[in-house]
């Protein structure tokens, strides 16, 4: 308000009038709610905020007022301006979230489209099981034990118990090593591994012998001339026939899952006495829950335990080998084992990278 | 072997109630394994016995027809009229093996045979067939389809029901005997385990009284006693040759699957399968002097009795007459001593022969028979006089022969010592406390004589003296097997024991997985190839005769002998499964294997005859180890097609010799291992495009494209590439060293320079980083350029670089002089010019 002294130019002062501030904040508001795009508010930002503005234009003319009325109008005009900016950032804030929704929408790609520039690689079934099956066994406490594939007779025959010219050492196919007095063959299974073990450590043994095993069988779906086999020893004192069961259930419950369960049947193996052969019975078998014959096992004959320098009156051991082909032929219902060496991309790709 | 469960039952107590399913079941408890359980199919409606009236031959056909008249009891007239024909029916029939009088079995309209086959009156070759007349194979009772079964005569009357003669009630057995288990080869082994399972009585058919004799039945000389432990001869006169094998006989051998010869054939065969024995009959009057045992001599020969003339071995076994050898012991006889249709003067053998040397002439002349079987596993020597009492008194019985005086009984076979064994053994094998008696209970049960003593550490002990049947029993392994199987496998507990901590797995093992895994990632799928190797391979990869992978380690019976090698290389078994791939219509292939590879040793040292009852010296089992190639592990990978497929991102990206490498370099970065690559010339690589790899000075493998001629040869994909690293030469990394990394800016900059192209990359890449010094953190080749701009055999490299101190932020000015610095060397080296 002007003071009665003051020289005041009623055209220029009425700028600072309550109704013209008003105004000018209506026709702010007016404009920018009317603007669409971030570009039209823009636009039409100077009239209101600039140096043009009515309102910057009326702050200018504070000075002219009696210095009492200056507090009153700046505050008034401040307000004003404030009301303004706050319409201005709230529209702004509006069209930014509309720009952003319509860009957003415009980007959108077609996600099922395929990205399989290198084609997927895959470890075969076998050696996937094989690791597991080592785990399994790794988490007892076993360690794995390895060797070469072509052998002594010595190991995968002699210091086994077969004895010259016994049944049981032709009774496995094998592949002997020329000339014929080579004394050399390709193991037929992974028990020599075993003899090398008892050999090389220091007792107690707990070993798991995963590897590759040759008989002469001639190739079907159920046979493979090459295959696999894992086998484990436990040689300690005291050791039992329920401790081979009950590993053998641990194992066959890895395996199969928490409901399968084995059976023994008597046998014989010249490296076991007494032997067995065992069955697995998991639900999940294919044609409906049932057993199936898994593998052999034993308790360690004296006469191995003897051949490498284990006194079987203090020691004892169990023993036990199973077709690492077989056993993922029926845990993963394969028809033919064929299929497992022929190599075609189709079969192992179907079986990813790790074991399942 | 095969059996029927009612000739089992003849020699067990077993109650009516016990089922064949329940016999199966125990058996396969005590460690006989079931191979099949068939229970003879029924025949339903009339299945009669018919005689033979008359046959009418029909020629007319292709094949022989005949219109039989049989007399199946039709006949209703009760007062009996000798003078007038029985009624007949008319059958076809298209079996020849039959005459006027026999009898037959005959299925008459509205019965069915196994099978399903319902036989109905029907019209055929020109005849109203008014029913048929049967094999043993229509009537389930045996694979013989040779001709018509036709029964001994005296058996059955026309008329009768011909079921309950052909115990069509009956279950075959066939079972797989262990190779520790001889006695059980035999009714007289199963049913003594039955018993024991059963706890019931053996009616033993070895049980007989043999009389005493008076003098030899045959002169016998054992020269070879090791090979022949006993020998025992019995010798029947006058045996009617004509006399059929009795019904029951030939109906037990037909369901072991035993075909019928003649009555002394047979007969032999029927106390083997009942006893365990296996016996031979000779004809007595076409032996010509005594008889000798012994190994037969170089350059002998023998026609045996399948009229195949074998060459002898020094190491068979053969029985000779004055003419030389006349039998090839426990395998076969002779054809020159063989009874015959005429026969009628007959000497029983029953032997018990050297189980190892039966088993090594049944290999060498491949001739497996049943009485081989018994006697590679061993035969009760105790058996023999009773068997040949057994087969004289049927001979006698059946065919009317004399049973002769004297009886030859040479030989002193060993029979199985005591074994002592503490009492608790059994108990602290199985882990079970077995109640007091179970261990000496058992053993007697198996025929043991038992006593009771002390160990050595006065413990309480049994003595068991093994029965004259099992000769597998010798230690007290052996015994604590016999208590554990016959108290049952499933009443020992399952006991998790606690082993110590184990150290997990190797740092090669480790190092395998990570190798295989990153293979997969990158893309390649693993196959299991065999390592037999074609012998065409390396010709096809075009290797020179003295090169080092055709030295192959080689296999005495392969299975193909095109296939005898042991590969070198892992690489002719991946480009197989990839040719079969590409085969099967697969373009873009990536295949990887990590596998032994056999690599003879410069000097192959023999390997030492080392003993089996003490462990090896060190030097003994260096010895072994030296004897046996070496195997080292490779790792190898081939590709084809897109290494990066078209898509619709664009064009894929081929697989190139420089995916080969890389997939070399993954394998070394998996294994933490640096490898350094310069060009190599190796085939089946491409000359211009073979990469060697290499860890410090030692070469480690190849990588690259496949030679175009090797190519070719295989009929592979053009382009193809592959690399082979022999893993085992990767040095193990047991600790990676921690890097530094500097939290200071870096400074950025790009040098190009023209420089020869004969240069390699790695050289130029070495070159800038050692002239960069510490301060350039990394270079990487971002172009490779060449055109007229740069001249005839020149080409720019561009690199980016990055520089960063340790320590401090780094200045431009101390950035470009260490680029400045390597560009001088590269300069100094190599004459290269900044561009």
């Amino acid at each position: 308000m002007s003071g009665a002294n003051d020289p005041y130019d009623p055209k220029e002062v009425a700028a600072l009038a309550p109704e013209t501030l008003q105004q000018a904040v209506d026709k702010a508001k007016a404009e920018f709610a009317a603007a669409d795009s971030l570009e039209a508010l823009a636009g039409v930002k100077p009239a209101h905020l600039g140096d043009k503005s009515p309102l910057l234009v009326a702050r200018r003319e504070i000075g002219a007022l009696p210095p009492k009325a200056r507090s009153e109008a700046g505050k008034r005009v401040n307000e004003a301006q404030a009301l303004v900016k706050a319409a201005f950032d709230e529209r702004r804030a509006q069209l930014e979230i509309e720009r952003d929704e319509r860009v957003l929408l415009e980007e959108t790609v077609d996600v099922t489209l395929p990205w399989d520039r290198v084609p997927d690689g895959a470890r075969h079934p076998v050696t996937t099981l094989s690791e597991l099956i080592a785990d399994v066994f790794v988490g007892m406490g076993y360690e794995v034990a390895e060797g070469p594939e072509l052998e002594a007779e010595w190991f995968n025959f002699d210091a086994l118990n077969f004895l010259p010219d016994h049944p049981a050492r032709t009774m496995s196919d094998t592949f002997y090593i020329a000339p014929a007095d080579s004394g050399l063959l390709l193991r037929t299974h992974t028990s020599p591994v075993q003899v090398r073990s008892m050999l090389e450590r220091e007792l107690p043994v707990y070993v798991v012998c995963p590897g590759r095993t040759f008989r002469t069988d001639e190739m079907d779906a159920t046979h493979l001339p090459v295959f696999h086999q894992v086998e484990g020893l436990a040689v300690d004192k005291g050791i039992t026939m329920g401790h081979l069961k009950g590993t053998l259930d641990a194992f066959a419950r890895a395996m199969f899952g928490p409901e399968s369960k084995t059976r023994f049947r008597p046998h014989f193996f010249p490296f076991t006495e007494p032997s067995a052969e065992v069955d697995v019975w998991f639900p999940e078998k294919k044609g409906g829950a049932g057993w199936v014959e898994w593998g052999g096992c034993g308790m360690v004959d004296p006469n191995v335990l003897l051949a490498c320098g284990i006194d079987p009156e203090v020691y004892s051991g169990f023993a036990f080998g199973m077709g690492i082909d077989r056993t993922l032929q029926f845990r993963n219902g394969i028809p033919d084992m064929r299929d497992m060496v022929e190599g075609d991309v189709r079969f192992t790709t179907a079986f990813g990278t790790e074991a399942e | 072997m095969r059996i029927p469960l009612s000739w089992l039952r003849s020699h067990v107590d077993l109650p009516d109630s016990v089922t064949p399913q329940q016999i199966a079941e125990t058996l396969i408890g005590l460690g006989f394994e079931v191979e099949d359980l068939s229970a003879l199919d029924d025949v339903t409606g009339p299945l009669v016995v018919g005689r033979v009236v008359a046959i009418e031959e029909l020629t007319e056909f292709k094949k022989p027809i005949r219109y039989v008249q049989v007399d199946v009891g039709d006949s209703e007239d009760d007062d009996e009229d000798a003078t007038s024909l029985p009624e007949t029916r008319g059958v076809v029939c298209g079996a020849t093996n039959f005459t006027e009088g026999d009898l037959v079995v005959v299925a008459l309209p509205g019965a069915v045979l196994p099978g399903g086959f319902a036989i109905a009156a029907r019209k055929t070759y020109g005849h109203t067939s008014n029913g048929m007349i049967c094999s043993a194979r229509e009537l389930g009772l045996g694979d013989d389809h040779a001709g018509i079964l036709v029964l001994p005569s005296g058996e059955a009357s026309p008329g009768d029901d011909a079921a309950p003669l052909l115990g069509l009630d009956d279950t075959v057995i066939e079972l797989d005997i262990t190779p520790d288990r001889g006695y059980a080869m035999s009714i007289r082994g199963l049913a003594r385990e039955l018993a024991c399972a059963y706890e019931t009585t053996l009616m033993d058919p070895a049980a007989l009284a043999v009389p005493g004799a008076e003098g030899e039945a045959h002169g016998v000389h054992i020269e070879d006693q090791h090979g022949c432990p006993r020998f025992v001869a019995r010798r029947v006169t006058g045996l009617d040759p004509t006399s059929p094998t009795p019904w029951f006989m030939r109906r037990r051998l037909m369901l072991a699957g035993i075909r019928s010869i003649s009555l002394a054939v047979d007969v032999t065969n029927y106390v083997m399968l009942e006893t365990g024995q296996p016996m031979h009959a000779f004809d007595t009057s076409s032996i010509k002097g005594g008889l000798v045992v012994r190994r037969a001599k170089p350059g002998e020969k023998l026609s045996t009795l399948d009229d195949v003339e074998r060459a002898l071995d020094p190491d068979d076994i053969v029985i000779c007459d004055d003419t030389g050898p006349i039998s090839l012991a426990g395998v076969m006889g002779g054809a020159s001593t063989e009874v015959r249709g005429d026969s009628t003067d007959i000497l029983l053998e029953a032997a018990v022969w050297d189980p190892p040397s039966i088993g090594r002439a049944v290999r060498r002349h491949k001739l497996p028979s049943e009485a081989s079987k018994r006697f590679e596993r061993a035969v009760d020597p105790a058996l023999a006089p009773a068997a040949a009492e057994r087969a004289a008194q049927l001979l006698r019985e059946h065919g009317e022969a004399r049973i002769q005086p004297g009886r030859t009984d040479v030989g002193r076979p060993e029979l199985p010592g005591p074994v002592l064994m503490a009492m608790d053994l059994p108990d602290r094998v199985a882990g079970v406390n077995y109640a007091r008696g179970v261990t000496a209970h058992r053993l007697s049960q198996i025929g043991c004589n038992i006593e009771v003593g002390v160990t050595d550490t006065g413990r309480p002990a049994v003595i068991a003296t093994p029965p004259t049947w099992r000769p597998d029993l010798t230690r007290p392994a052996d015994l604590v097997e016999e208590v554990l199987r016959l108290e049952g496998y499933h009443t020992i507990p399952s006991v998790l024991p606690s082993a110590p901590a184990g150290r997990g797995l190797t740092a090669s093992q480790r190092r395998r997985r990570a190798v295989s895994r990153t293979l997969a990632q990158h893309g390649y799928v693993e196959v299991l190839p065999f390592p037999f190797v074609l012998s065409s391979t390396w010709d096809a990869f075009g290797l020179a005769e003295d090169d080092i992978r055709r030295n192959t380690v080689k296999v005495l019976n392969p299975l193909d002998a095109d296939r005898a090698e042991m590969t070198t290389t892992l690489l002719p078994g991946l480009l197989e499964a990839l040719a079969r791939n590409v085969s099967r219509g697969m373009r873009d292939v990536a295949l990887f294997h990590i596998g032994q590879v056999v690599l003879p040793r410069a000097q192959q040292v023999p390997v030492p005859a080392v003993a089996v009852n003490q462990r090896p010296t060190d030097a003994e089992i260096a010895t072994l180890n030296a004897a046996i190639p070496n195997q080292p592990v490779h790792v190898a990978a081939v590709l084809t097609g897109n290494r990066q497929r078209d898509g619709w991102w664009g064009k894929g990206e081929p697989a190139t010799w420089a995916d080969a490498i890389q997939a070399a370099r993954s394998v070394a970065e998996a294994a933490g291992v640096e490898v350094t690559i310069q060009a190599g010339d190796l085939l089946p690589w491409h000359p211009g495009r073979c990469a060697e790899l290499r860890v410090g000075d030692f070469p480690v493998g190849h990588a690259g494209e496949l030679h175009p001629k090797v190519i070719e040869a295989l009929g592979l994909p053009k382009r193809t590439c592959a690399m082979e690293l022999d893993l085992d030469l990767l040095p193990l990394v047991q600790r990676r060293p921690a890097p530094q990394v500097s939290p200071y800016p870096p400074v950025l900059l790009d040098v190009a320079i023209v420089i020869d192209a004969s240069v390699p990359v790695a050289e130029v890449s070495a070159a800038l980083q050692a002239g960069g010094g510490d301060l350039l953190e990394e270079s990487h080749l971002f172009d490779v350029y060449t055109g007229e701009q740069i001249g005839e055999g020149k080409r720019s490299l561009a690199y980016s670089l990055r520089f960063r101190a340790p320590d401090r932020t780094l200045t431009v000015e101390e950035a470009t002089a260490a680029k400045e610095a390597a560009v001088t060397l590269l300069t100094d080296r190599f004459g290269a010019i900044l561009r």
